[in-house]
C-alpha cells in the first residue's frame, strides 16, 4: 500500500492495481447503486481505513452470517449510531496514538443509508459532526427505507410513491418536500461537506480524498439509485444517477471553509426534471392526466434549490 | 458452502475470514448474461468501475472478461459500455441460450 504522499493517481488504469475491499458475493440486489459507491470510495483511499455501518441494505446484505464482503475493519452496532460508533473508534485511535501504541496513519468512515442518516441516525450524526471527530460520514441516499420495503423517509422526494404514503384517490405520493441534509451538515460548519454521484467516479473519489485530508469532520451525500424502490430497471443505476445530476435534482457541489462550489453546472444543458422522473415507476402517477400541477411543482422545487445553491456559490466567492 | 451446525460455528458468531462472501456464488441469480465482444472494446474500464458486484475481471490494466460466479446480470456494464463506432462491447443475452 502506498503512502499518502505517493497516492494512486485517479485514473481507472492506475486504480485497477488496487485491491477491491468489497468482494463480490454480497447479497445487495442486482443493479443496486450502493455497492458501486462503496467500491469507488474504498478505491479512492490509500491509507488503512476503518468502517462503521448503520443498519440498512448495505449492512444487512454485506454481512450475512457466516459471510462478510468487507476486507477492511468494519463495525455495525445499531441503526441510529453509525456516527457515534465511528466517533468512538476514532477517539480510541487518537488515544492509542497519544500513548504511542499505534503509529499508523488511519482513516475513519461511516456509511449509512438515508433512513439511518436523515432520520434515525440524525442526532448521532449531528453530535459527531459538532464534536469535530476526524471522520467522514457518507450517506448513500436512495430516498426511502428500501431494506424494509420502501417506506418513506425524510429523504424521499416530493410526489414519490412509497408503501407508507401510497398513491390513492386522495393522496398522490409524498406530499412534503425532502430534507436537504447536505446543507444541514454544511450549517454544522463541518470541515467538508459535499454531494457526489457514482456516475462521476472521478468527482466522487476526489471528494473522498479531500474529505479525508481535511482536519475535522466531513459529510458526503451520494445519490444511490435503487431499482426496487424507484421502480426502474436493473441496468439503469448509473444512468439515473447521471440524470439526477443533469436535471439538477442532485447537484454536485462542495462546501469547504464557508466556500460553496458547484462542481458541475450543466448550464444550458440542464435537463427538465421529467427526464429523471419518467423512467421511475414511483413517479408514474405524476404523468397521469390531472397531475400536471404536481409535475410543475416538482420542477419548481428543483429550480428553487438550484437557484439558491448558485446564489450561495456567488455569495461565498472571495 | 455447507451449513454449519452450532458445534462447528465460531464462538460468538464471529466471521473469521475477511471477504469470505467471495465464496458465496451469486451468479445463480442471473437471468441475463453479459457477453464481452473483444473487438469492440476500447478498454475504457467503465464496466469495471461501475460493476456493483466486483464481477468484471481486470488484468494488467485491461478488462479480460466476467466473473460469472458473482455477476448478477444487472446489465449496468452493457448500459454504460460506449463500445466502438456505435457497436457495444458488452451485450446482454438470455441465460441458458
Amino acid at each position: 500500500m502506498s503512502t499518502p504522499t505517493q497516492e494512486t493517481p485517479l485514473t481507472l488504469k492506475a486504480l485497477t492495481h488496487k485491491p477491491v475491499h468489497l468482494t463480490g458475493g454480497h447479497r445487495m440486489c442486482s443493479g443496486c447503486g450502493a455497492p458501486t459507491i462503496v467500491r469507488q470510495v474504498l478505491m479512492a483511499i490509500d491509507e488503512p481505513v476503518v468502517i462503521a455501518n448503520a443498519t440498512g441494505c448495505l449492512e444487512v446484505s454485506t454481512c450475512l452470517f457466516p459471510y462478510t464482503a468487507w476486507q477492511v475493519p468494519w463495525m455495525h452496532s445499531a441503526f441510529e449510531n453509525a456516527a457515534a460508533t465511528a466517533s468512538g473508534i476514532e477517539t480510541m485511535y487518537r488515544s492509542l496514538r497519544k500513548q504511542g501504541k499505534l503509529k499508523k496513519e488511519m482513516k475513519f468512515i461511516a456509511f449509512g443509508g438515508d433512513g439511518g442518516t436523515y432520520d434515525i441516525g440524525f442526532q448521532a450524526l449531528s453530535g459527531a459532526m459538532e464534536r469535530g471527530h476526524q471522520l467522514l460520514y457518507i450517506c448513500y441516499d436512495n430516498g426511502a427505507y428500501m431494506n424494509t420495503g420502501i417506506q418513506r423517509s425524510s429523504a424521499t422526494p416530493f410526489g414519490a410513491d412509497t408503501t407508507t404514503q401510497p398513491v390513492g384517490s386522495k393522496i398522490q405520493g409524498k406530499t412534503q418536500r425532502r430534507k436537504d441534509l447536505t446543507r444541514i451538515m454544511a450549517a454544522h460548519n463541518v470541515a467538508y461537506a459535499a454531494q457526489a454521484s457514482p456516475h462521476n467516479w472521478k468527482d466522487l473519489m476526489t471528494k473522498v480524498r479531500k474529505a479525508l485530508a481535511t482536519n475535522g469532520p466531513a459529510y458526503m451525500g451520494v445519490v444511490s439509485p435503487c431499482n426496487r424502490g424507484w421502480r426502474s430497471q436493473t441496468n439503469d443505476s448509473i444512468l439515473l444517477s447521471r440524470l439526477a445530476v443533469d436535471t439538477c435534482y442532485w447537484p454536485l457541489y462542495e462546501v469547504q471553509d464557508g466556500k460553496w462550489t458547484i462542481n458541475y453546472d450543466p448550464k444550458d444543458r440542464k435537463k427538465p426534471i421529467t427526464e429523471w422522473l419518467k423512467p421511475q415507476g414511483r413517479f408514474k402517477h405524476l404523468f397521469a392526466p390531472g397531475n400536471e400541477a404536481l409535475l410543475a411543482r416538482f420542477q419548481e422545487l428543483v429550480d428553487q434549490d438550484w437557484e439558491s445553491l448558485r446564489k450561495l456559490q456567488e455569495m461565498s466567492k472571495s | 458452502m455447507k451449513q454449519m451446525n452450532w458445534k462447528e460455528l465460531p464462538h460468538a458468531g464471529t466471521v473469521l475470514k475477511a471477504g469470505n462472501a467471495n465464496e458465496y456464488k451469486t451468479g445463480s441469480w442471473r437471468s441475463l448474461k453479459p457477453r464481452w465482444i473483444e473487438e469492440n472494446c476500447i478498454q475504457c474500464l467503465f464496466c469495471w468501475v461501475y460493476c456493483p458486484d466486483s464481477a468484471v475481471s481486470v488484468k494488467d490494466e485491461k478488462m479480460t472478461g466476467f466473473d460469472y460466479d458473482h455477476c448478477k446480470g444487472c446489465g449496468v456494464c452493457a448500459m454504460e459500455c460506449p463500445g466502438k463506432k456505435g457497436n457495444k462491447a458488452i451485450v446482454m443475452e438470455e441465460e441458458g441460450k
